[in-house]
C-alpha cells in the first residue's frame, strides 16, 4: 500500500524563491538600522560612562559625595611635564599647584620652577552649567509650546469649522514641521533676539524652540483630540453639558496622554537642536549659573550654556586627543541620559493617565 | 404624500388584520388602559431640513403626545434619526445643517427661535444614543456627570439622584456594589441603561432614543423595553428604531417615514394592524426596506 500522494506539499517556484528572498532583504536592512543604532549608542556609553564614574568625589560637607564632572563647571584642563611626571590639572588645581611649588621653591631660596603646560580650553571640570541651561531651556519651551499647541489644536479641531481657511492653517502646519532647524534660528535671532530686543537669552530661546516643536505638538494633539470617540462628546452635550464644559470634562483628560505622547518626541527635538539656540539663547561659557541674578526679572533674560551647544564647541572648537576625548564622550553621554530620563519619566506619566481613563 | 391623521382620524379597530400573514408582529392589544395624555407636547409643523444642499426631511407635521411613547419607523435613510436629532438640536452640531421652513414647538416655543439656548433646551430633552457611550469614568460619576456640570456638587444630594436614576433605569440591584468601578466594564445593555440613567438623572421632559436596542441581544433588548415601558409615566418618549417589533411592542403612536417624508402617523395599533397608506403596509409588513 503506497503512501497517499500529498496534494498540500511546496511547489518550488521562482515567486517562492523570490519571496524568500525579499524576507531576507527586509531582515537585513531591520538588523542594519538596529546595528548601528547600536554602535553608536555603545560608542557614547563605552567611551563617555568612564568619565562620570571617575569624576566622583568625596566632600567633607553634606551630602559628602559629588561628582566633578556633572555637578561643576569646565575649565581648561593643563598637561604639563614636573619632575620627570607627566601631570594634568583643571585650572584652579593647577595655579594653586603653580602657587605652592613657587612657595616651596622661594622657602628653599631656588629659582621659581618653570612650568610649560599645553592647555585644552573646556576639557577639564564639569558640565554642570550646561545641564542647567538643558533643563531650563526644555522646561519654559516645552511648557510654551504645550499651551500654545493645546490651544490651537482644541481650537482647529472642536471649534473652526473645516473649510478652506482651515485646510490652510493645517497645511501651513505641517510646512512649518519641514523647515530646518537653522532657519528658526535665524528667525528668533531676527525676531526675539533683534527685534524685541531680548538679547541672547533664555526668553529668546524658549520661544524660538517653541515655534520649532509648536507643528508636532499641534498636529499630534489634533490627532490624539479626534481619537477620542464622537460619542462622547455627544453624549455630553446631550446631557446640556456646553462645549467647553464637554472639551475640559469630557474629551481633553482623554486626549492627553496621547498629547504627552507627542511631546516626548519634542522633548528630545527641543533638548537635542544646536541651531536654534546657537544664534538666540546659547552662551559658550558662562561662569555664572542662571540663578545667580540681581533682579528675578534678568533670570529669563540672560544666556544659558547648554549640552548641545556645548557638544558642538568641545568636538570643533578644540584639538581632537586623549585629554579633550574625555570630555567630549562624556558630555555626549550626560546628554543622552537626560534626554532618555525625561522621556522615559513622561512615558511613565503618559502610562499612568492612559490606565485611568480607557475605552 | 403626507398624511397628517393625528388629529383627524381614529380608526376603528377592525377584526380582521390587515398585515398579511408572511409577517407578524404583535401589537398591543386594544384593551390597554393609558393614563391620559395630557395632549400634545412637541409640534411639528412644516419642518424642511437641509444637510447643506441636500434635503432630508420634506414639509413634515407631526404632534407628539406628552407622556406617551412615540416610534418613528421606516428604512435607513428615511430622516427618522434626522428628525429626532432635530429636537434636541444636536443637528447643530453638524456643519451645513439648516432648518429652512417650518418649527419645532415645545410646550408652545419654537426650539429654533432666537431666544432658545440649545444648551438649555437640551437639558430638557434627553437623549440615548445607538451606541452606548458611557463615559470612561465609574458608574456613579457617568450619573452625576450631567449634575455636576449644572453646578451641583452636593455629595449628599449627589448620592441620592444617582440611586433614584439607577432606580428608575433598573440598574440599581445590579450595579450598587460597584459604583465607583468604571462604566464600560458593564455588559453592552447593562451600559445602554446606564446611559438611561444618565439621561434621567438630569430629570429631562422628553427621552430621545435613537435605535437604543440596535446593538443588544434580545434579552438585553426587552429589558430596555421593559424600561421604556416604566419611563413612559414619566417622560415622553420618542423611539427611532429599525425593528418594527419593537416599534409594536412599546409605543403607542407610530410614524413612519420614507424618503424623508413623513407617510403616516397613526396609533401603533393602526399603522400595524391596518394602515390606510400603501407603502406604510408595505413596509409593516416586510415586503420592502
Amino acid at each position: 500500500m503506497s503512501e497517499p500522494s500529498n496534494p498540500f506539499a511546496t511547489k518550488p517556484s521562482t515567486g517562492r524563491s523570490l519571496e524568500k528572498v525579499v524576507l531576507g532583504i527586509f531582515r537585513a536592512a531591520t538588523y542594519f538600522v538596529l546595528l548601528c543604532g547600536l554602535a553608536i549608542f555603545a560608542d557614547i556609553v563605552l567611551k563617555g560612562l568612564p568619565t562620570v564614574a571617575n569624576a566622583f568625589k568625596t566632600t567633607s560637607t553634606f551630602p559628602y559625595v559629588t561628582n566633578t564632572f556633572l555637578f561643576e563647571a569646565p575649565e581648561s584642563l593643563y598637561v604639563f611635564e614636573h619632575e620627570g611626571k607627566k601631570l594634568e590639572m583643571g585650572d584652579r588645581e593647577f595655579r594653586a599647584f603653580r602657587e605652592a611649588e613657587e612657595a616651596k621653591a622661594a622657602a628653599a631660596k631656588q629659582p621659581a620652577p618653570k612650568f610649560k603646560p599645553e592647555s585644552y580650553v573646556y576639557s577639564a571640570g564639569g558640565i554642570w552649567p550646561c545641564i542647567v541651561g538643558t533643563v531650563l531651556l526644555v522646561v519654559g519651551s516645552m511648557s510654551i509650546a504645550l499651551f500654545l499647541g493645546v490651544c490651537s489644536a482644541i481650537y482647529l479641531n472642536e471649534y473652526a469649522k473645516d473649510g478652506p481657511v482651515v485646510r490652510f492653517i493645517r497645511l501651513a502646519i505641517l510646512n512649518l514641521a519641514g523647515v530646518p532647524s537653522i532657519v528658526f534660528g535665524l528667525f528668533g535671532f531676527g525676531m526675539f533676539v533683534i527685534f524685541f530686543g531680548w538679547n541672547v537669552s533664555l526668553m529668546a530661546g524658549w520661544f524660538t524652540l517653541a515655534f520649532m516643536v509648536l507643528p508636532v505638538v499641534i498636529t499630534a494633539s489634533e490627532e490624539s483630540l479626534k481619537a477620542v470617540p464622537k460619542g462622547f462628546r455627544e453624549g455630553s452635550l446631550a446631557l446640556g453639558a456646553t462645549k467647553w464644559q464637554t472639551i475640559r470634562k469630557n474629551v481633553l483628560p482623554y486626549a492627553l496622554p496621547g498629547i504627552l505622547t507627542s511631546s516626548i518626541l519634542g522633548i528630545a527635538r527641543v533638548a537635542g537642536e544646536t541651531a536654534p539656540i546657537m544664534f538666540t539663547a546659547a552662551y559658550v561659557v558662562r561662569d555664572k549659573l542662571p540663578w545667580d541674578v540681581e533682579k528675578s526679572a534678568d533670570f529669563f533674560f540672560q544666556g544659558v550654556m547648554a549640552l548641545p551647544y556645548h557638544i558642538y564647541v568641545v568636538s570643533s572648537k578644540i584639538p581632537q586627543n586623549e585629554y579633550t576625548a574625555r570630555v567630549q564622550y562624556g558630555t555626549a553621554f550626560v546628554f543622552l541620559g537626560i534626554v532618555a530620563t525625561i522621556a522615559m519619566s513622561s512615558i511613565i506619566f503618559r502610562n499612568k493617565l492612559r490606565s485611568r481613563y480607557k475605552w | 404624500m403626507v398624511t397628517d391623521i393625528s388629529s383627524s382620524k381614529t380608526t376603528p379597530h377592525m377584526e380582521t388584520p390587515a398585515a398579511p400573514a408572511t409577517f407578524k408582529v404583535n401589537v398591543p392589544s386594544s384593551s390597554t388602559k393609558l393614563p391620559a395624555t395630557t395632549g400634545t407636547l412637541i409640534d411639528i409643523d412644516n419642518l424642511d431640513f437641509y444637510y447643506g444642499a441636500k434635503q432630508a426631511l420634506f414639509d413634515v407635521n407631526l404632534k407628539l403626545d406628552d407622556k406617551r411613547v412615540t416610534a418613528f419607523i421606516g428604512p435607513s435613510g428615511c430622516g427618522k434619526s434626522t428628525l429626532l436629532r432635530c429636537l434636541n438640536r444636536m443637528n447643530d452640531l453638524i456643519d451645513g445643517t439648516e432648518v429652512k421652513r417650518g418649527s419645532i414647538k415645545i410646550r408652545g416655543v419654537d426650539i429654533y427661535g432666537k431666544n432658545v439656548d440649545a444648551i438649555e433646551l437640551r437639558k430638557r430633552v434627553g437623549m440615548v444614543f445607538q451606541k452606548s457611550n458611557p463615559f470612561p469614568k465609574s458608574i456613579y460619576e457617568n450619573i452625576a456627570y450631567g449634575l455636576r456640570i449644572q453646578g451641583q456638587n452636593n455629595k449628599v444630594r449627589l448620592d441620592e439622584i444617582v440611586e433614584k436614576s439607577l432606580r428608575g433605569a433598573a440598574l440599581w440591584e445590579e450595579v450598587k456594589d460597584r459604583l465607583h468601578e468604571s462604566g464600560l466594564g458593564l455588559s453592552g445593555g447593562q451600559q445602554q441603561r446606564l446611559c438611561i440613567a444618565r439621561t434621567i438623572a438630569v430629570s429631562p421632559e422628553v427621552i430621545l432614543m435613537d435605535e437604543p436596542c440596535s446593538a443588544l441581544d434580545p434579552i438585553a433588548t426587552a429589558k430596555v423595553e421593559e424600561l421604556i415601558h416604566e419611563l413612559k409615566k414619566e417622560f415622553t418618549i420618542i423611539i427611532v428604531t429599525h425593528s418594527m417589533q419593537q416599534a409594536a411592542r412599546c409605543s403607542d403612536k407610530t410614524a413612519f417615514f420614507y424618503m424623508g417624508k413623513l407617510i403616516e402617523y397613526d396609533d401603533t395599533r393602526t399603522i400595524f394592524m391596518n394602515p390606510s397608506n400603501p407603502q406604510t403596509e408595505a413596509y409593516v409588513s416586510g415586503r420592502f426596506g
